[in-house]
């Protein structure tokens, strides 16, 4: 294909971090296609990843009630005994100038976290078990993504390890419930953004989508 | 995937005439304000990226700065008041021999934000004088900022988890400080800093090169 011809637009797709131009192949399942020129992943397709998509972000929406309601942490100091909850440590903040911080700890590990799979669930579930994806599944989908680098649930986990050595010498600890509802909600979020190649998902929304 | 120009030099959309869409990769006559596919709003090159990025930079910088100075945890053992900072807490976990754990903070409070300072302003700078450093390293500069940002938020977690877990009236408790609050704004701007960065401006140097 020379530049001078006329192009063909929805034969093409171009890096979304570089620029270049890449002819629209069909990617097998399961291998990846990269660009040509920074090697960013362009396309992962993985099959049946709709419902793989599904059913762990049902999963992880679970385990985040789980998280938020069960105990989480219980310690023990001088005699004396505190259980603690995620909503605990969410409040923690909650007097004084840093009310502030409270809001901000509480988007970061569970709002934005929960909001992101439910605008994930209400993009995929209706094409996973249809066809036609509901009204304003596009703005869900991009709501999805940029919430991405603000949700934080794998970082508190990381949190609570530090925590747990830093008070090691004071107190003595026992996790909770919530504690592994938590880990296991990073691993299966996790495990579901292994199956979301966004291109694929933006590709079937355009092409189901009524015109 | 193919690269759709096969011949030197490497064929962009912008080259081509026309303007990709960064969120979903489909390609649109220069014209178009915004994307058919997914709906956002199209722009060739992001003019005003550079701006934005140096804008929340110094935002990020002046906030880092209390983060420092200020306590960012008061301990209070029987009437008797301790503070602090964020270098404080990882000296003290090392004279507890925890320095395992004082690394980890160290590196997410420490070199990480600092690091981050200096990615970002080599990243903007780089644009005009893009042979300083290959493009390939320049992207994987970007791709870590990018991927690692984030992980400062830690310290602001483990400082909610103590607070929340250690509260044992005048025996033992723990209240956070003024940092914790610069600190968690310090790292949302520069995650903010480093979003506004348009990554096809590294690019950008392959075309200005050509005759
Ligand atoms: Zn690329
Ligand atoms: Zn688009």
């Amino acid at each position: 294909m020379k530049p001078d011809e006329p192009l063909d637009l929805d034969s093409l797709i171009a890096c979304p971090v570089c620029d270049l131009l890449h002819t629209d192949a069909v990617i097998p399942v399961g291998s990846q296609a990269r660009c040509h020129r920074c090697h960013t992943v362009l396309m992962t397709p993985r099959s049946q990843a709709m419902t793989h998509i599904v059913m762990l972000a049902t999963t992880s929406l679970i385990l985040m009630v789980a998280a938020v309601f069960f105990p989480f942490l219980d310690v023990t100091a001088a005699g004396l005994e505190r259980h603690s909850s995620v909503m605990d440590t969410i409040l923690a903040f909650s007097t004084g100038l840093l009310m502030p911080l409270s809001f901000a700890v509480a988007a970061l590990i569970v709002v934005l976290p929960t909001l992101r799979l439910v605008a994930i669930l209400y993009t995929v579930t209706p094409m996973a078990i249809a066809y036609k994806p509901w009204p304003h599944a596009k703005a869900a989908f991009r709501l999805a993504e940029s919430l991405q680098p603000w949700s934080m649930a794998e970082i508190f986990i990381v949190g609570v390890a530090v925590a747990l050595v830093k008070i090691g010498g004071l107190a003595t600890l026992k996790l909770g419930p919530a504690f592994w509802a938590f880990a296991a909600l990073v691993i299966v979020t996790a495990l579901k953004d292994t199956f979301m190649c966004k291109l694929t998902v933006w590709k079937t929304l355009e092409h189901r989508s009524p015109r | 995937m193919e690269n759709a120009g096969t011949s030197q030099p490497p064929l962009t959309a912008r080259a081509a005439g026309l303007v990709a869409c960064t969120q979903c990769g489909r390609v649109h006559d220069a014209e178009t304000a915004e994307c058919r596919r997914c709906g956002s709003v199209l722009k060739s090159r992001d003019t005003t990226s550079l701006q934005r990025v140096m804008a929340w930079w110094v935002a990020g910088l002046i906030m880092y700065i209390p983060a420092n100075l200020y306590p960012m945890l008061r301990t209070t053992t029987l009437g008797k008041d301790t503070s602090n900072t964020i270098v404080g807490g990882v000296i003290e976990l090392v004279k507890h021999g925890d320095y395992g754990v004082g690394g980890i903070v160290f590196l997410a409070s420490v070199i990480v934000p600092v690091g981050k300072f200096f990615a970002i302003a080599y990243l903007a700078f780089s644009v005009h004088r893009p042979d300083t450093m290959h493009n390939k390293a320049r992207q994987h500069l970007y791709e870590v900022v990018e991927f690692i940002g984030r992980w400062s938020m830690m310290d602001v977690f483990v400082v909610a988890i103590l607070t929340a877990l250690v509260q044992f009236n005048i025996v033992l408790a723990i209240h956070p400080g003024i940092a914790a609050i610069c600190f968690a704004l310090s790292v949302a701007f520069t995650m903010l800093s480093a979003q506004s960065f348009d990554p096809r401006l590294i690019w950008d140097a392959d075309e200005a090169s050509q005759p």
